[in-house]
């Protein structure tokens, strides 16, 4: 069967991806935050895992608002990068998995999470930019990616609660699927900011520190914060914190924390990496 | 159904709900078009003229046409299409967060480096996001 052997939670910043597409990672703004990455990536490199599911938002790329799936998985054999508005990232194209993708929504609807299904997509920096954050810079990414797309442009996103549900139902999908493979399941989005309005760079170090801590704490309590606690203590985008809960759901109860990276300021944001090991833990 | 939200209090802060969205679909589709490199030149080179192919009120449009950047939010911008105007001008993201605030790009980036705006006195009434100060206007 398969399993879920790591979650990995993981700020999307878009200047991050600049950055590494422009080779600036080393100036003194910059050279902090990438240190704090080298780690997580000599890790992930060591795991070597079959797929990596890559829960994010699409941020008015492949979706409008013209139709606002609250969940929807990608089940393509390859997603081409898209263009946000300032042309494709320069990175390699992402490969699916369509057989396990079809699996998990298949089992996901019939898990009662009526997942929107997508065969053509252009994925963006919500996803490339945590994988150019794990895995570097590369000709090829090191496996292949399921894209499932969390709502979290229009108010209201899925509840915290309910994308820890969608996580646990990943995890049934995955650990129902028939061949041995090896899954890492990210969480993407956050921590706290704010990118619009006379507020905007607001950041809330200490609510972001109880979060992070909350995920091996009392992650079920952590799914519960509601909507507006996010939006008023961690920013109005810091709500992308959702997603990180359909990560968490996918793991064990003991999942154990083996790294944490976080840095103020990546441009507007509080950006985290995390690594949640969920091998040998029940 | 619409009425008054536990959020409305959050200083700063146009939080893209039902309401904005009624108000601020054809806007941010506006915004939307602007994935496309060949739209991209049009409006460059003609902006009133390919705003004509979209709805806007004249609020909207001004808003465009000005680049007033809290105003689109006002009228129903969603940020995570506006944003897609900068990108066409070639403004980051930090750029519009200082205007939006009201500071400088200096002051703003300044403010980021030392931690970013403080939840403190930042959470809640309509009149908080204080520091850093406005500069005076010349």
């Amino acid at each position: 069967m398969a399993r879920i052997v790591a979650g990995i939670a993981c700020s999307h910043v878009p200047a991050i991806g600049v950055a590494m597409d422009k080779g600036t990672t080393e100036t003194a703004y910059w050279r902090p935050l990438f240190a704090g990455y080298e780690p997580a990536r000599d890790w992930l490199a060591k795991l070597k895992p079959d797929v990596a599911i890559v829960v994010y938002n699409d941020h008015a790329s492949a979706l409008s608002l013209e139709i606002i799936p609250t969940f929807l998985i990608g089940v393509a054999a390859e997603f081409p990068i898209a263009d946000e508005g300032f042309g494709p990232r320069p990175v390699p194209i992402v490969e699916g998995q369509p057989e396990l993708a079809w699996h998990l929504a298949e089992s996901l609807i019939l898990d009662e999470f009526d997942m929107t299904i997508a065969n053509e997509m252009p994925v963006d920096h919500g996803l490339t930019v945590p994988l150019s954050i794990t895995c570097g810079q590369t000709d090829r990414w090191p496996f292949p990616v399921i894209p499932i797309c969390v709502n979290v442009v229009q108010y209201p996103p899925p509840t915290g609660a309910r994308c820890y549900k969608l996580g646990q139902a990943i995890r049934r999908a995955v650990e129902s699927f028939d061949q041995d493979l090896r899954v890492v399941i990210y969480g993407t989005g956050g921590m706290s900011h704010q990118l619009q309005g006379e507020r905007a760079g607001l950041i809330n170090r200490r609510f972001d520190t109880a979060f992070l801590d909350g995920l091996t704490g009392d992650p079920v309590a952590l799914s519960k914060i509601p909507h507006t606690d996010y939006m008023r203590e961690a920013g109005s985008e810091g709500v992308e914190l959702v997603m990180w809960h359909v990560m968490r759901g996918a793991l064990n109860d003991e999942a154990r924390e083996v790294y944490r990276h976080y840095h103020v300021p990546a441009s507007n944001t509080a950006a985290a990496l995390m690594i949640l090991d969920n091998e040998g833990t029940a | 159904m619409s009425g008054s939200k536990d959020y409305d209090d959050i200083p700063g802060t146009y939080v893209y709900d039902s309401r904005r969205g009624r108000q601020g679909y054809a806007l941010n589709m506006f915004c939307m078009s602007l994935n496309k490199a060949e739209n991209r030149a049009q409006f460059k080179a003609d902006p009133g003229a390919f705003l004509d192919r979209f709805k806007l009120t004249p609020e909207q449009r001004r808003a465009v046409l000005e680049r007033d950047w809290l105003g689109m939010l006002k009228v129903g911008g969603n940020i995570y299409y506006t944003i897609k105007i900068a990108f066409c001008d070639g403004l980051t993201f930090q750029d519009v967060a200082g205007m939006m605030s009201g500071v400088s790009k200096e002051t703003y980036v300044n403010m980021m480096l030392a931690g970013g705006r403080s939840p403190e006195g930042n959470m809640y009434g309509p009149t908080a996001c204080n520091p850093p100060a406005p500069e005076e206007d010349a």
